[in-house]
């Protein structure tokens, strides 16, 4: 019998498998295990965490292919890597070292300011941000499995994770609502593939799994993340940024099951230690915003 | 017919849509107290760790086995790994079916797999015998089936992938990712039936 593999189910199967859960950004295989331990449903391998590439600046890369090496090696869980935007061969890089997933992300330096990554190509799927309803189906008709929002990376402040899952949602019920002789003009207007805006309307929802990032540093933010409508949330910064990390990150993991009761929410919230100190959007200026990045 | 579905974390509502199709009421489970009035239970793919970590953090260990002990329940992949009596790793199990599971047996993502599978047993429910589109997602494969459990399919290597024991099932595949519901009706005729095999 005859096996398929790295087709379009199988690469948004895994991402399926991963709703309602938890997928942190880690450092080190120290960190890895301590998300594991912690309830994480994957962890994402990155160089720096984001509020670490916003204090020190300079270019953020893939991280060293030892690194992620040593985090596949110490947990049971998916692992994921971020390569830069339309870093090709980051990618190539990433999936001969056999990542679970790669996060084509806004968070490193973008290697190119016009095109993505054709994400058709390979076997292993693409998880990538988006700000509105378009840039997630421009992302998926080049092959993306899996949508994230951008929010804004390393601040702590998850208004931007909100206004992003508003964008992608309001949109969608918008469409779902619209006559037939609208759309055409709707995906003009979102520069989107119509194909994928016909599909989109006729499920109601992203045709991928879609998780908030960006900003989340509570369980009440991944909570609220949940209630909007997402399926999942990715936390960076927030978790090992706090003052008690596994502590923390316990509390989120637990906060995206239990998203719609405020009594756990309320007896999980306690005593968590300091969250991550946090840098206000609206405060930042124009050259720092990540969000921006990509198209 | 009243069927819960483990929804600590994974794709529960692939399986509760499924559900829906064929006429059963879900009832999402995430508390002990969401077991009441329950026909059988379904435990979704997802990640066996994060499920066996809040299972014991919200008290659901023990409910769970109790009501294994005269329903049916089914485990799809993670839930598979959750109803194995042991896989050699340390992390929380249910150890409700005389198996043992093998976690990610078939290698990383970029080696998940589909194919065509032969289930004999779903003809219970469909005269017709085709093969069944069996989608595997960083597997786990039933390394041994001890006892009573029967194998109701492997991949043309020998390698088992779904096996029943009593009312329990576990698949190393997600029949709630593909449309063909054979497998959801062969499990309600399972929680129906009142005889134990």
């Amino acid at each position: 019998m005859e096996q398929e593999t790295g087709s379009f189910t199988i690469k948004k199967g895994l991402a399926q498998m991963l709703k309602g859960g938890v997928i942190m950004d880690v450092v080190t295989a120290e960190h890895a295990k301590i998300a594991e331990d912690a309830g994480a449903c994957a962890v994402m391998a990155l160089e720096r965490v984001p509020a670490d590439i916003r204090a020190q600046g300079g270019v953020a890369r893939m991280s060293d292919p030892e690194l992620i090496h040593q985090i596949m090696e110490a947990v049971t869980i998916p692992v994921m890597a971020k390569a830069r935007i339309g870093h090709f061969v980051e990618a190539q890089i990433l999936e001969a070292l056999g990542v679970d997933y790669i996060d084509e992300s806004e968070v490193l330096t973008p290697a190119d300011e016009e095109h993505h990554i054709y994400k058709h190509a390979f076997k292993v799927p693409f998880v990538c941000g988006c700000r509105n309803l378009g840039e997630a189906l421009r992302r998926i008709g080049e092959g993306a499995a899996m949508m994230r929002t951008k929010g804004e990376a390393g601040t702590g402040d998850v208004v931007e994770a909100v206004r992003h899952a508003r964008s992608v949602l309001g949109d969608i019920r918008r469409l779902q609502n619209m006559p037939d002789e609208e759309v055409m003009a709707f995906a003009k207007e979102l520069g989107a593939p119509y194909e994928l805006v016909l599909e989109t309307r006729e499920l109601g929802r992203l045709p991928v799994v879609n998780f908030a990032a960006g900003g989340i540093a509570t369980p009440a933010d991944a909570a609220l993340m949940m209630q909007l409508g997402v399926d999942g949330v990715f936390v960076g910064s927030g978790i090992f940024k706090s003052g008690d990390p596994a502590k923390r990150a316990a509390a989120i993991v637990k906060a995206v099951t239990y998203y719609n009761d405020p009594h756990i929410l309320a007896e999980i919230s306690r005593n968590l230690g300091e969250p991550m100190v946090g840098r206000q959007v609206s405060a930042l200026p124009e050259g720092e915003l990540l969000a921006g990045r990509g198209w | 017919m009243n069927i819960g579905v483990l929804a600590l974390q994974g794709d529960f509502l692939e399986h509760q849509k499924m559900l829906e199709q064929l006429g059963a009421r879900v009832i999402q489970v995430r508390l002990p107290q969401h077991l009441q009035d329950l026909d059988g239970l379904i435990i979704p793919g997802g990640e066996s760790t994060t499920i066996g970590k809040l299972a014991v953090d919200f008290g659901l260990l023990e409910p769970l086995r109790a009501f294994a002990r005269d329903h049916a329940v089914w485990g799809t992949c993670a839930g598979a790994i959750f109803l194995a009596r042991n896989i050699g790793l340390d992390q929380p199990l249910l150890g409700v079916m005389d198996i043992t599971v093998e976690r990610n047996a078939f290698g990383r993502q970029v080696d998940s797999f589909a194919t065509d599978l032969d289930v004999p047993v779903l003809k219970e429910v469909d005269p017709d015998n085709r093969p069944f589109r069996a989608v595997f997602i960083r597997a786990p494969r039933i390394a041994k089936a001890n006892g009573t459990t029967r194998m109701l399919a492997s991949l043309p290597d020998g390698t088992i992938v779904a096996v029943r024991q009593n009312r329990w099932l576990a698949t190393s595949f997600h029949p709630e990712l593909t449309g063909d519901d054979r497998f959801h009706r062969y499990f309600m005729e399972m929680a129906q039936s009142k005889l134990d095999l």
